[in-house]
């Protein structure tokens, strides 16, 4: 099977370590990756703005770099949920229902998919604060959400980064309450999503974990900006850096740390 | 023409208060963990269900039922009136008490009646209002509306009401206990509510079978306003028609439990006829609620049963506060209903989201409440609601990031990449992004650049292929 | 009806049938009996409703009862006027002798008859047939309801079956007593209502035998 690789726009920009982890880690595994290169983004900032009309062409390029495979993997929980129930900017096309049907998280790919529990090439002697995006618990059900009180506790990426040994959970309260990221409601409604980002990151520190890890970038480029605003310094790592054995800093510092290939916390 | 309500600047302006703000994000998600209750209910989920199936069945009949309604409730004794909007509604109000020469009316809690500004309407007419509800009563004397559809007052501190009630009823400003605040209003409401003879309720539900009006209350204030005059007047929207007496139990079951956690509420009371010697009057209000049935993506608001689930779960609300969406309905029901009855003024409401769909798994009716926020923000681009220079933003982007050459170049550095990416399109408040965070910085090179050099057999192929 | 009533009647009716969505059934509405009180027994029902009223504040006496007077004039003592709607007791005064609903007012002990409770609710029933003045258990200070043991029902599916909700003009389901928590969401008592609300597990005096 051959998997093609989806690294979002945010992810390409901003974070390429993260898609880097994502494709070692699907290599270990011994998936057959590509990345085709013509690849821009889902459309999903438009979208969800309402801006519909504006989010046409963007999808429909995304539709059709992907036309060819029936597995595309990415590792962020609000590009699966868009394309998988909000891909509906224009008309349908086989293109289209192919991307839909086919896409997944990279959590939902490695649990569901593959069935892989364990990540023995991986260390990771920290206790972690988890944020699992809202995206990923409602909109992909990727985990228990406490409004359904009769529903059995899970969480995907919990169980997977089990597998990795010496890792520690930090519990913490309002555990899937919103982190206030929302999009670009994180720049139409910037004090309300600050007071959210801010409200968050107290709730986990209030537990001391060593590190915040998320399957969204999206929620952590947000918690991050948070965060070191407020000057704190805790690290900032994806699911995928934490499973794939390799944690280089995350922390965009004000210095400005190039983030690939900085040693850092985890490395034996 | 309203100007659009800007919500989010009035959402900055309270979070600026951090004590208010603080104490009503406390309180609602203390009050959100109380819907725990529902473990007390096993078959919950199926409850939800059948609750909504019950709503969808009656509004896809509504007509037949209200007809049903009508013919039993005047066979009881009741005289029934009909409004089509809120003016009809307040006018029809006010020609009952003034046939009777009522000046005082003793009142429940009714967002019905809010919605159609009554109160102001039977004021200017000389008619004074008494507001029975402990929260209704705070607002009202504090000359504010409601800020949150169970708890009016919710967002006061009790030092708030304390000073308040020192000014309006000369109670002692620096006793802040609340059975104390209570006991204030209760010596102070009393006489209203001996000496009025008109008195006015909402109603949580009416059953079309009987002909009754079904009011929910924890301070039997509906019961103290219908029963103690000879008047009593009931005014309901026609969206709280339900079938049958038997379909009643499963929305009883559900109400208490979303709203506060309590099994049900201290007093659930039918109204199904007036007592000897008195008159009973319902105000079936239509205001707009016909027209939404017909809306194809947003009928299923009217399922709504009142009881501000979705606004304690609501992140947004919670920080917000309910007065920043400048409307009668707020939180996340209130996004979705109010611009329905006016597009413009509450245009920026479907904004007031992150999408995070909690309200959805709260509501007791099954609304589909984060689907409708995301269609109604589709309306407004089709009803050009959306600022032209956001809008010119996103097509920016849209053209950019449907061109791989384009964006490429683009993101090779992060002043351009910035202009790009709508994330932190610069076309509302300038910088907001950073007001209160640092901007994440651009890696050494894009994932792209990086595959290019890292895996360029692989590249090569995908090229090919 | 006048003819702007009409027209307003008509115009909505108009609006509504245009409007409506295609028509949906309507479900058939289980009584989920299954998931509570297995055996049924009057015993289990007891604890549920004593359980589920104490948590709304109200309070159960289960202990027998012989002279009504004196337990009423021990628990109130500064209790004056103690109206009685029950023919079993005199009281000081009677629904009947109220001549305006509002002098219920004047009332310092109301004592009433429930026909019915509800074990998951903690509810008692009442309607204007118990009452004779409704505001005899608003404006009382004190309410005392009386109920048969026998007379509670599991959930508010069996709630709902009774009579009175389809007979009566005014009903109640009443479960605790009156409380508010729109100060700061800490429910108080009283608010509008009754201070406190004392539930009596008796059964009317002179119930014939009951075989089986």
């Amino acid at each position: 099977m051959q998997v093609a690789l989806m690294v979002p726009c945010y992810i390409d920009m901003f974070y390429p370590h993260v898609g880097i982890a994502t494709l070692e880690l699907l290599e270990k595994l011994g998936v057959d990756v590509v990345y085709p290169k013509d690849q821009t983004c889902c459309g999903q900032p438009m979208a969800n703005s309402g801006c519909y009309e504006e989010a046409l062409a963007t999808e429909e390029h995304c539709a059709r770099v992907f036309a060819s495979f029936d597995c595309v993997v990415t590792p962020s929980g609000s590009c699966t949920h868009h394309i998988r129930n909000k891909f509906n900017a224009g008309a349908d096309s086989p293109e289209k229902q192919n991307l839909v049907r086919n896409t997944y998280d990279l959590v939902e790919f490695l649990h569901d998919v593959l069935k892989i529990r364990e990540f023995p090439w991986a260390t990771f002697d920290h206790k972690v604060a988890l944020h699992t995006s809202c995206s990923a618990i409602r909109g992909l059900n990727m985990a228990s959400m406490s409004e359904r009180v009769h529903d059995a506790v899970f969480s995907k990426p919990k169980a997977l980064l089990s597998g990795v040994p010496g890792i520690e959970f930090a519990e913490f309260e309002r555990v899937d309450e919103c982190c206030g990221f929302g999009g670009t409601f994180a720049v139409t409604e910037e004090a309300v999503s600050a007071k959210m980002g801010y409200d968050k990151l107290a709730f986990m520190q209030k537990a001391s974990p060593d590190c915040i890890v998320s399957s969204d970038m999206s929620c952590l480029m947000h918690l991050q900006g948070c965060a070191r605003r407020q000057k704190q310094d805790i690290p900032f790592y994806h699911l995928a850096e934490v499973l794939n054995g390799v944690s280089p800093w995350v922390g965009q510092s004000a210095v400005g740390q190039s983030a690939v290939g900085q040693s850092g916390v985890g490395q034996s | 023409m309203s100007r659009p309500v800007d919500q989010a600047k009035n959402a900055e302006t309270f979070l600026a208060d951090t004590v208010h703000e603080q104490r009503l994000d406390t309180l609602l998600w203390a009050a959100r963990m109380r819907r725990a209750a529902a473990r007390q209910v096993p078959e919950w989920e199926e409850l939800r269900t059948l609750a909504s199936e019950i709503k969808e069945h009656t509004l896809s009949n509504l007509s037949d039922y209200m007809i049903q309604f009508e013919a039993r409730a005047t066979a009881n004794g009741v005289i029934v009136h009909w409004a089509r909007d809120a003016h009809e509604h307040n006018q029809i109000a006010y020609d009952i008490l003034a046939e009777q020469e009522i000046n005082l009316l003793i009142k429940s809690k009714s967002m019905l009646t809010e919605e159609c500004e009554l109160r102001p309407f039977l004021e200017r007419r000389g008619i004074r209002v008494t507001e029975t509800d402990l929260g209704e009563r705070i607002q009202q004397l504090d000359n504010q509306p409601p800020a949150h559809i169970t708890g009016p007052a919710i967002h006061k501190t009790n030092q708030d009401v304390a000073v308040l009630f020192s000014q309006k009823y000369g109670s002692d400003p620096n006793n802040e206990d609340t059975a104390y605040l209570a006991g204030v209003m209760r010596e102070n409401t009393r006489p209203d509510i001996l000496n009025a003879r008109a008195g006015m309720t909402g109603a949580n539900f009416v059953v079309a079978e009987t002909g009754a009006m079904v009011v929910a209350t924890n301070e039997g204030n509906a019961d103290l306003s219908a029963n103690t005059p000879q008047l009593h007047i009931c005014s309901v929207g026609i969206e709280k028609i339900i079938p049958t007496t038997e379909s009643l139990a499963v929305f009883i079951r559900l109400l208490a439990r979303s709203a506060t956690g309590d099994a049900i509420t201290q007093y659930t009371s039918m109204f199904r006829g007036p007592r000897k010697g008195a008159s009973m009057h319902v105000i079936l209000v239509d205001n707009g609620r016909s027209a939404r049935l017909g809306m194809k993506r947003f009928w299923h608001s009217l399922k709504c049963i009142r009881c501000a689930a979705c606004m304690n779960t609501c992140p947004v609300y919670r920080r917000s506060g309910g007065l920043s969406y400048g409307s009668t309905y707020m939180g996340p029901i209130g996004i979705i209903m109010m611009p329905t009855f006016e597009i413009r003024k509450y245009s920026e409401l479907p904004f007031a989201s992150t999408l995070n769909d909690s309200c959805t798994n709260v509501c007791p009716v099954k609304i589909d409440i984060h689907e409708q926020i995301y269609g109604w923000r589709e309306v407004m681009e089709e009803n050009d609601q959306i600022q032209v220079v956001k809008k010119e933003a996103m097509r920016v982007a849209d053209k950019v990031l449907s061109h791989p050459a384009l964006y490429q170049i683009a993101t090779t550095t992060l002043s351009t990449a910035l202009e790009v990416l709508p994330h932190f399109a610069i076309y509302n408040r300038l910088n907001a992004w950073g007001k209160h965070r640092d901007v994440p910085e651009a890696g050494a090179e894009t994932f792209h650049a990086w595959y290019r050099t890292h895996r360029p057999k692989t590249n090569e192929e995908v090229r090919r292929g | 009806m006048n003819s702007t009533q009409a027209l307003s009647r008509n115009t909505i009716l108009d609006s509504v049938r245009a409007n409506q969505p295609a028509a949906q059934p309507m479900p058939t509405i289980p009584h989920f009996h299954t998931n509570h009180f297995q055996t049924n027994q009057p015993a289990d029902l007891v604890a549920a409703f004593s359980e589920s009223i104490a948590r709304m504040a109200g309070v159960v006496v289960t202990e027998d009862v012989p002279d009504l007077d004196s337990f009423l004039r021990a628990r109130f003592p500064d209790a004056k006027v103690i109206c009685s709607a029950i023919p079993e007791y005199a009281g000081t005064i009677k629904p009947a002798n109220l001549n305006h609903w509002s002098e219920a007012s004047t009332i310092d002990v109301c004592v009433v008859r429930s026909p019915m409770g509800v074990a998951e609710t903690g509810s008692v029933l009442l309607s204007d047939t118990e009452l004779q003045v409704n505001t005899i258990a608003f404006l009382a200070h004190d309410l005392v309801v009386l109920l048969d043991p026998k007379q509670i029902v599991p959930n508010v599916h069996d709630a709902y079956e009774h009579p009175h909700f389809k007979l009566r003009s005014y009903s109640v389901l009443m479960t605790g007593p009156s409380g508010s928590g729109d100060i700061g969401a800490i429910v108080v008592h009283p608010a509008q209502g009754v201070k406190s609300l004392t539930v009596l597990l008796k059964p009317p005096p002179n119930v014939g035998k009951r075989t089986g």
